[in-house]
């Protein structure tokens, strides 16, 4: 049975990562050639780790369910990567970075990885910078910065509103160049379908070619899960259509626990829903909020004419508009983090103050940017995100305010790691979003790619050698044993059992049908009855499935239903296990608001004394229910406080 | 609205394929392309009938995945989109709609609308890098970079590798995507290093793979979402040729 050891090291916060690099083992060059790592994934985490990997000598297997690495969600991060490089001389540090992230999640991260985090922050500029990312620069050549929520620094750097393509382009050039080399092997379109465990270690995996659906099996010394977060179990999320949670949830099942895995990211500045057939929603940079502002009227009287049509929110006076995020946190103002000003444009439309027909929206006005810097500042720093929501919406934002709602973005929680990221299966390691580690309750804006790069380019390049270097007597895994016999076999066993039902839903219809408990019961705010309830109608949607999907086709062939259904039935039993945790967690903190906890201002009330640990999952077996395992969670660095926004 | 849709369908590479008429009721105008794929979609599972096969995945237009071409255009009737940012207010009610995969012998149909594209990895693979290890690489503000350069660099960039541009030209050729990359790195000290060899080797993998040549008709600009400029065709041509002159 595995035992939670953080593998925490020893020492001042600022100088563990330092000694445990002086700590852990290395393998020779001549030994690398001979173990294997299979990385799945090829988003900012995964490409980079691929590639680093690579370079160092490693033998490469990297899946991806794309068409090609360059596709994988990361290209759609928008604003801007952290990195506490000072070059604003705003007295920004590794030290204010690291106590940002720590209280923008709310204390609920672990402070050690957060420091390394904040410390290995700049390598990733100079790499980036060296692989020709073209971040935007200023008139002498140097390069320039933007502020982002839940700080008072300007430390994210940026190229217009594509930074994540940009930095995924970088990863991805860097993991072309080891393709070219010979030593990594890219297997695009392909999904992986399980983990194969020998001797309780993570030996291999099991894919699907999603082309032809034929089902193959490869080992590995060691396997790298850098799959991304699992939003999608809303149905309607800002994740890619086939973003998934499947990889991190077979891996549970296989026995790496999960940690926190109710910590949900409701980002606040999203194009709003418009109708019953939406199949995404539309993030809009949280950079806009350097520059817009957000508002609703004042007066329930020009909602209703908003909400007619008959005035346009242009003609609403200043004095009509009521600021909210400025008049209840005057110290940070627009850019409070995510959760909170969620949260706070949540109790607005909830008051009555919604501005569309539906009421669940608020402006996002750069009336007073316009003024002040003119519109080809504007233009040129956000230019395509007005783009784009011109094209949707039909609207221009140069002359009326964009309209935005949160929406779920990004998951917090994932596979529980220890300090070198390796999860409770030996050799089995996460990175990226599918790991719980770094952002605690809530993530800062800019951090995702920040913490993806840091993983795969400079952390687990050197904490996995500490594995492998126990490996080096191990020869190639022999994928011809009943192990990996077992595991295809239990694959090939579910896709049969999901054609053989033949029912009369589809795959959306029952998604939906989970995605809407999702969102009322397990969303922006919850309570121990909507959590309770969410945990009984996810069960019944679940039988659903079971009894009456209709998936069309044979498993032979491209079959895209065939993808979402088995990603779904993943999703149908990750779902029950957020809202258990959201039930277990008797406090709010960050993106986790229960209702029951909140202080007499309506803002998130931990409760330290009962609730600062990582509450990790272990899975007992179908129909059992899930043990709960705590990692406490010490605060050396940082007092624990009330977060503050306000002053 | 209301629309008829003509859509190609093709069982897999070696089949022949042909188009098929459906129809779709009750669209919002704000309902995206490919929300009204997956109704019509939806509706097929329910009448037991296979679901139209369709490559996509951010819907927000920037992961290059959508590639479908509309009334014969590449990613359909408007301009700086992408399929996923084409709303059918964009169309008449009552239209009757042909949709077809890319067109190009260098992007074989795996399935109906979905195209196999990796062949515009293999000409990345072959030069489109800056040969950095992890590590060991100076301080970000020690690499001085004129405003200007980066601007262009990143307009460069800013190319999704959808491939419209190959199924936009009539000889099916690649100079603007491999120019995209050529140029954009070109404009970059860091890059400058080994322009030669990169814009070499990448044409000559463009070649290889099947892509035509460059005529320029600057149909490949007219449909690109991202708006690069065949000014990159210019530069990428200039590289070519001083590392030919100087071999």
């Amino acid at each position: 049975m595995a035992i939670l050891d953080s593998k925490i090291p020893q020492g001042p916060i600022e100088s563990k990562w330092s000694k445990h690099k002086a700590d852990i083992k290395v393998v020779s060059p001549a030994n690398k050639r001979k173990l294997d790592i299979i990385v799945i994934g090829t988003g900012l985490g995964g490409a980079s780790a691929a590639a680093s990997l690579g370079e160092l000598g490693y033998n490469v297997k990297v899946f991806c369910i794309s068409d090609s690495p360059r596709r994988a969600h990361s290209i759609a991060a928008q604003g801007g990567i952290n990195a506490a490089k000072n070059y604003q001389n705003d007295n920004d540090s590794v030290y204010r970075l690291f106590y940002d992230t720590i209280k923008g999640g709310d204390y609920r991260a672990r402070e050690a990885n957060v420091y390394r985090l904040a410390e290995v922050s700049n390598n990733i500029i100079d790499q980036c910078v060296a692989q020709g990312v073209p971040f935007a620069r200023d008139y002498g050549g140097l390069l320039d910065n933007r502020s982002f929520g839940g700080a008072q620094v300007s430390r994210t750097f940026y190229a217009r509103g594509q930074t994540g393509q940009q930095l995924l382009l970088g990863a991805y050039a860097a993991l072309n160049r080891q393709i070219a080399a010979g030593s990594v092997k890219s297997f695009p379109r392909h999904e992986i379908m399980d983990i194969v465990m020998v001797d309780g270690k993570a030996r291999g995996v099991i894919a699907r070619n999603l082309t032809t659906g034929e089902i193959t099996r490869h080992g590995a010394h060691a396997v790298v899960m850098a799959t991304g977060g699992y939003g999608n179990v809303f149905f309607l999320s800002t994740n890619a259509m086939n973003s998934n949670g499947s990889a991190a949830w077979r891996a549970y099942k296989k026995g790496a626990w999960f940690a926190n895995p109710c910590f949900t990211q409701i980002h606040p500045t999203c194009i709003p829903v418009h109708g019953t057939q939406q199949s995404k929603l539309t993030l809009m940079s949280e950079s806009l909020r350097n520059d817009g502002r957000i508002w609703v009227p004042k007066n329930k009287k020009d909602v209703e004419l908003l909400r007619a049509n008959l005035i346009k929110p242009s003609e609403i006076a200043e004095e009509d508009r009521d600021y909210y995020l400025e008049r209840r946190y005057p110290a940070f103002g627009n850019l409070v983090p995510r959760d909170v000003a969620s949260r706070a444009a949540k109790e607005r439309c909830d008051a009555g103050f919604g501005v569309n027909e539906t009421g669940l929206a608020v402006f996002l006005d750069f009336k007073t940017a316009i003024e002040r810097l003119g519109k080809d500042v504007i233009r040129a720093r956000y230019g395509n995100l007005f783009q784009m929501y011109e094209k949707i919406t039909d609207v221009n934002p140069y002359e009326e305010p964009m309209q935005i709602y949160p929406a779920v973005h990004y998951t917090m929680g994932g596979i529980w790691v220890d300090y070198n990221l390796m999860t409770t299966i030996p050799g089995l390691y996460a990175i990226g979003e599918a790991n719980f580690s770094d952002h605690g309750a809530n993530r800062l804006g800019a951090s995702a790619l920040m913490q993806g790069l840091a993983d795969g380019y400079f952390v687990l390049p050197y904490t996995i050698g500490d594995y492998l270097s126990h490996e080096i007597q191990s020869p190639k895994v022999d994928i011809n044993t009943p192990e990996f016999e077992e595991a295809e076999k239990a694959v090939k066993d579910k896709i049969a059992q999901i054609f053989s039902i033949k029912g009369t839903q589809t795959v959306d219809d029952l998604h939906k049908k989970l995605g809407h408990i999702m969102w009322e019961c397990v969303g922006m705010a919850r309570t121990k009855e909507s959590l309770t309830k969410a945990i009984e109608e996810i069960k019944k949607v679940r039988e659903e499935f079971w009894k009456d999907v209709r998936v069309p086709g044979t498993n032979d062939e491209f079959n895209q239903e065939l993808e979402k259904a088995l990603r779904l039935a993943d999703f149908l039993e990750l779902g029950e296990l957020m809202a258990k945790d959201g039930l277990n967690r008797n406090e709010s903190c960050g993106g986790h608001f229960r209702e029951e906890y909140q202080t007499p201002e309506g803002e998130a009330l931990r409760d330290d004394e009962h609730y600062a640990y990582v509450a990790v999952w272990e899975y007992k077996g179908e129909g059992q229910e899930p043990e709960l395992h705590k990692e406490e969670l010490h605060f050396e660095a940082i007092k624990l406080a009330q977060r503050n926004y306000k002053d | 609205m209301n629309f008829t849709l003509k859509i190609w369908r093709q069982k897999d590479a070696k089949s022949k394929g042909g188009f098929e008429t459906f129809k779709v009721q009750d669209i919002s105008p704000d309902t995206s392309f490919l929300e009204m794929l997956d109704i019509l979609n939806n509706n097929l599972i329910h009448e037991g009938k296979d679901p139209i096969v369709f490559d996509h995945d951010c819907r927000e237009g920037i992961c290059g995945m959508c590639s479908l071409h509309i009334n014969g255009f590449a990613h359909g009737p408007d301009t700086e989109i992408t399929t996923c940012q084409l709303h059918m207010r964009k169309f008449k009610d009552g239209d009757t709609i042909t949709i077809e995969p890319w067109r190009s012998s260098a992007f074989p149909v795996i399935k109906d609308l979905a195209v196999d594209r990796s062949a515009f990895d293999k000409i990345l693979q072959a030069g489109g890098f800056i040969s950095v290890n992890t590590g060991g690489v100076p301080d970000a503000n020690s690499i001085l970079i004129p405003k200007k350069d980066a601007d262009e660099s990143m307009d460069a960039a800013a190319c999704i590798g959808c491939g419209a541009c190959v199924a936009t030209c009539k000889n099916g050729s690649a100079m603007l995507f491999v120019a995209a990359r050529v140029s954009s790195l070109a404009k970059l000290p860091q890059g400058r290093v080994e322009g030669a060899r990169r814009a070499k080797a990448m044409v000559a993998k463009m070649d290889e793979l099947g892509f035509g040549s460059c005529t320029n008709t600057r149909a490949c600009e007219s449909q690109c979402p991202k708006l690069i400029s065949i000014s990159h065709i210019a530069r990428l041509n200039r590289e070519f040729l001083k590392a030919k002159f100087r071999d």
